[in-house]
């Protein structure tokens, strides 16, 4: 049905009237709970994910304290885990505060915030469907997070001890980097955070896989089956396009961390030896037996996560698309363009895990294959950089905060992906890696981009959340002071990486030749600091515009998606009558749109005022 | 207000390339440069002035790139904020000649930059200096949370395994200078990266596995030799030296070394 075309003079509203709209009444654990509808599950997801990235946020104003004031009394983290020792953190806890935020950052924030939140929320309302095709698949993804982050807080050291076997607690929390390379994370003995708590990570980690795989199925089943009639592949809106690719993305990439995650379960509690080979001694501990592969593990996971970048870029890519062209009153530039670059990004992806190890002892002839499709990759999303800059050129900018955090997006955007190509030059590659100049580059893009790309998002979508917009002061001054934060914590990174400031040190400051670096530091922990506290504006806007925000319409940005047809919020079974399309969503300033400067997608013009005024 | 974001925009551009501009003169740049000086801040050995010199030709494009996409941005949020009312917005789905020339240009320069460093990356793993035709010193074997280094008796060329005459040191890595050596490198426990920034050579040790890693270095002097891949809790305090003397001294430390390894406090009584 979906491939349908209406007939150009036939809009087909009246016939679908009050389709599929169930009237039974639902419990309120039903309605708001174990909801089955996609924005409550939605909804839900935001805002467990924005608990979240205040959790890792708070991690890594841990981790910057301790590079800021290495050794020295640590508020709050000190006095609970370190109360006897003046408040001073040990070795094991910083290894354990840098893993847990790359942990929670990527696993609960990044991931679930682009798929889980925005995909629930958007794919159904743009496409014109009544919900997902799987409702109960859809709920269970979302209750599946909480194992998860149960089970991450075990990973952390947070749970009793008779129950998660995690000897020392906070101290003992998973510190073997949130790539989780054996030996370290394979031999119980290598580390206080291999023992349980690794254990616990892992599965974690297995329980994400199964939440993200629960939502990538139904969203390819989604979007492939339930577009609205006339809503064909493109005039879908590009967040649709980049949801379609990640989910292909997903369903492709997580088997293989899965299978992983569960080899390096196996090495640990059945006694395999996939990844642990013989004659190892680790801290004094009886020889491993087995002749298993340290680097098969660093390449399975990165075949993963390698793909796992791009899950968590392209949502944000397609998103602050959409907002480009409604803020610039513009219709976007090269919409097949930038589609085709978002598949190729998705194609490519998939053969460039190896640049994560160029050092790493693999096959030096791999590293040239390797070396080239990523130089090529670089390319898709050169061009889609040029064309969100098209889009801008000549539009009629709304510089409200979605605006300005979409143009952030872009401008951090291009520093990240130029930043990549130093370390797409293997040669340059061995000196930079394992430097501060990758973790430059990987804010830049996970940050800088996609960070910022939500922060766009929350407040475009926060009308057809709750009916009410967000204060944009407020908003804006929250994008100015992240913006500032932001850049001042990791902008200087880059010069960090340079001098050869290896990434995970507990204190760099011993070395001669980084012995310099603590004053820099300390100006960048206090930007994250400013940052880290920045957020408070965003919840605290959220929260407050929830109940007392300005009410407004359905259409308050008035933008040309399906989305905006609805009602704000939308009922159950989202629209009123089925939409039916017409044009692709990026027909702002048209011509034949009359005075007004958008043309929803579902506004019929009938052909002959086409005919007038679009003929030349 | 609009042309207020514009200039934002731009201003952030112009602090990060003033920031990178006056970086070096600040120490924030290769180890060395705070030391200040002509040449301060160079690699030691010929491969990494080749790494340098990658790294300032990628350098120079990134930063013309940046600028011009910075220009291009400031420019369009320029225009876009003092658009008028009555002027119309550029109604363009996009132009097929503008796409057709950003995706060739990118992409040769790409390509140039891939076909480039080749020749680098392979004179570092298999052309030239391969590990089999440097002379091979010392076998490097990391461990939690220090490095344990073995070096063959003078004259005599260094073993898998070791050998009853075969010279040790603890967290000093001596080398001769002014020609191509190679370590083997292992590790005992868990996976460890051998890194001296000064040199620009990194190479992790993965456990079962025995690689080479070849370098030369031309000025006689310590080095500091730092892990570079999460090792536990004691990462960061892997803390060696790599010590370079010419040919001639490299010989005298090795028999004095030898001297003081195998004395076992007997002396000879005077005769």
């Amino acid at each position: 049905m979906s491939t349908l075309h209406p007939t150009l003079d036939h809009a087909g509203h009246d016939d679908s009237h009050g389709h599929g709209h169930g009237h039974h009444e639902l419990t309120f654990i039903q309605k708001y709970v174990f909801s089955t509808d996609h924005k409550i599950i939605g909804i839900q997801f935001l805002v467990t994910t924005l608990l979240m990235l205040m959790v890792g946020g708070a991690l890594a104003l841990g981790v910057r304290w301790q590079l800021a004031r290495p050794w020295e009394y640590m508020p709050i983290a000190g006095d609970l885990t370190f109360g006897r020792d003046g408040g001073q953190i040990s070795p094991e806890y910083y290894t354990m505060l840098f893993t847990m935020h790359a942990t929670v950052m990527i696993f609960l924030v990044i991931i679930p915030v682009l798929a889980g939140a925005f995909g629930n929320f958007l794919i159904p309302l743009m496409i014109g469907a009544d919900d997902m095709a799987f409702p109960t698949l859809n709920m269970l993804s979302y209750w599946f997070m909480w194992p998860a982050i149960l089970f991450f807080a075990f990973a952390l050291g947070l749970g009793p001890e008779w129950l998660t076997h995690v000897r020392g607690g906070m101290d003992a929390g998973s510190a073997q980097g949130w790539t989780s390379y054996p030996l370290l994370s394979a031999l119980k003995q290598a580390a206080p955070g291999s023992e349980m708590s690794q254990t616990w990570w892992l599965m974690a980690v297995t329980f994400v896989g199964v939440s993200s795989m629960m939502g990538s199925v139904n969203y390819m089943t989604t979007i492939i089956n339930m577009r609205a009639p006339g809503m064909t592949l493109f005039r879908m809106p590009l967040t649709i396009w980049a949801m379609f690719i990640t989910a292909i993305l997903q369903a492709f990439a997580l088997p293989v961390l899965t299978a992983a995650g569960f080899m390096l379960v196996a090495d640990r509690v059945l006694g395999t030896c996939f990844f642990i080979p013989a004659g190892i001694v680790v801290n004094n501990a009886a020889p491993t037996i087995g002749g298993g592969q340290t680097l098969l593990w660093q390449h399975l996971f990165w075949f993963y996560s390698h793909p796992a970048v791009y899950i968590m870029l392209l949502p944000a890519m397609g998103m602050v698309s959409d907002m480009l062209s409604c803020m610039s009153r513009k219709p976007i530039f090269g919409y097949k363009p930038m589609v085709y670059s978002m598949a190729a990004i998705a194609g490519l992806g998939f053969i460039v895990w190896g640049h994560h190890m160029f050092i790493s002892g693999m096959n030096p002839a791999l590293g040239m294959t390797f070396m080239v499709s990523t130089m090529m990759i670089a390319l898709p999303s050169a061009i889609k950089t040029f064309n969100w800059i098209g889009t801008i050129w000549g539009g009629r900018l709304q510089f409200n905060a979605v605006m300005l955090n979409c143009v952030a997006f872009v401008s951090m955007f291009i520093i990240g992906g130029l930043s990549g190509i130093f370390m797409a030059a293997v040669p340059v590659d061995i000196y930079i890696h394992d430097t501060y100049f990758i973790v430059a580059h990987f804010h830049y893009v996970l940050f800088g981009s996609t960070l910022f790309g939500v922060f766009a998002g929350i407040q475009f979508w926060f009308p057809k959340m709750w009916g009410r917009l967000m204060n944009d002061s407020v908003a804006k001054v929250h994008f100015v002071l992240s913006f500032i934060g932001f850049n001042v914590t990791f902008f200087p990174m880059h010069l960090l990486g340079v001098a050869g400031m290896p990434r995970r040190y507990a204190d760099p400051y011993h070395f001669e030749y980084l012995s310099h670096l603590l004053p820099l530091n300390q100006v960048m922990t206090a930007a994250a600091f400013l940052m880290g506290f920045a957020q408070f504006l965003l919840l605290g806007n959220f929260v407050f515009s929830i109940f007392m925000g300005e009410k407004c319409g359905r259409n308050p940005w008035n933008a040309n998606g399906l989305e905006w047809t609805a009602p704000s919020p939308p009922g159950h079974g989202n629209f009123d009558v089925l939409p039916v399309v017409y044009h692709g969503p990026y027909e702002y300033s048209s011509p034949i749109s009359g005075d007004k400067d958008f043309l929803m997608q579902t506004e019929y013009i009938p052909l002959a005022q086409r005919g007038v005024e679009s003929g030349h | 207000m609009g042309r207020f974001w514009a200039v934002f925009f731009v201003a952030s551009a112009v602090i990060a390339v003033g920031l990178c501009w006056v970086a070096p003169s600040h120490g924030l740049w290769f180890p060395g440069t705070l030391k200040g000086g002509f040449g301060a801040g160079v690699a030691h050995s010929s491969i990494g002035k080749r790494i340098d010199d990658l790294f300032y030709l990628v350098l120079v494009i990134v930063a013309v790139t940046y600028i011009g996409t910075h220009a291009v941005l400031g420019y369009v949020l320029w225009r876009g904020a003092t658009i008028k009312a009555e002027e119309k917005v550029l109604f363009s789905h996009g132009s097929h000649s503008l796409e057709v020339i950003w995706t060739i240009v990118p992409s040769g320069i790409l390509l140039y930059i891939a076909l480039y460093q080749m020749d680098v990356w392979a004179a570092y793993r298999f052309k030239e200096f391969s590990p089999k035709k440097a002379e091979a010193v010392a076998e490097v074997t990391a461990r939690q949370f220090e490095w344990r280094i073995r070096y063959p008796a003078r004259g005599k060329t260094l073993m898998p395994t070791p050998q009853p005459d075969d010279v040790y040191t603890v967290n000093e890595l001596h080398v001769p200078t002014g020609r191509p050596v190679s370590i083997s490198l292992k590790t005992e426990d868990v996976q460890h990266a051998f890194f001296v920034p000064e040199l620009r050579i990194k190479q992790d040790a993965v456990p079962g596995l025995t690689i080479p890693v070849w370098f030369d270095v031309d000025e006689p002097r310590q080095y500091e030799m730092v892990c570079a891949e999460l090792c536990g809790w004691g990462h960061y305090k892997m803390k060696a030296r790599l010590i370079a003397v010419s040919d001639e001294d490299f010989g005298a430390w090795k028999d004095k070394a030898a001297l003081e390894q195998f004395d076992d406090g007997f002396k000879k009584p005077a005769e």
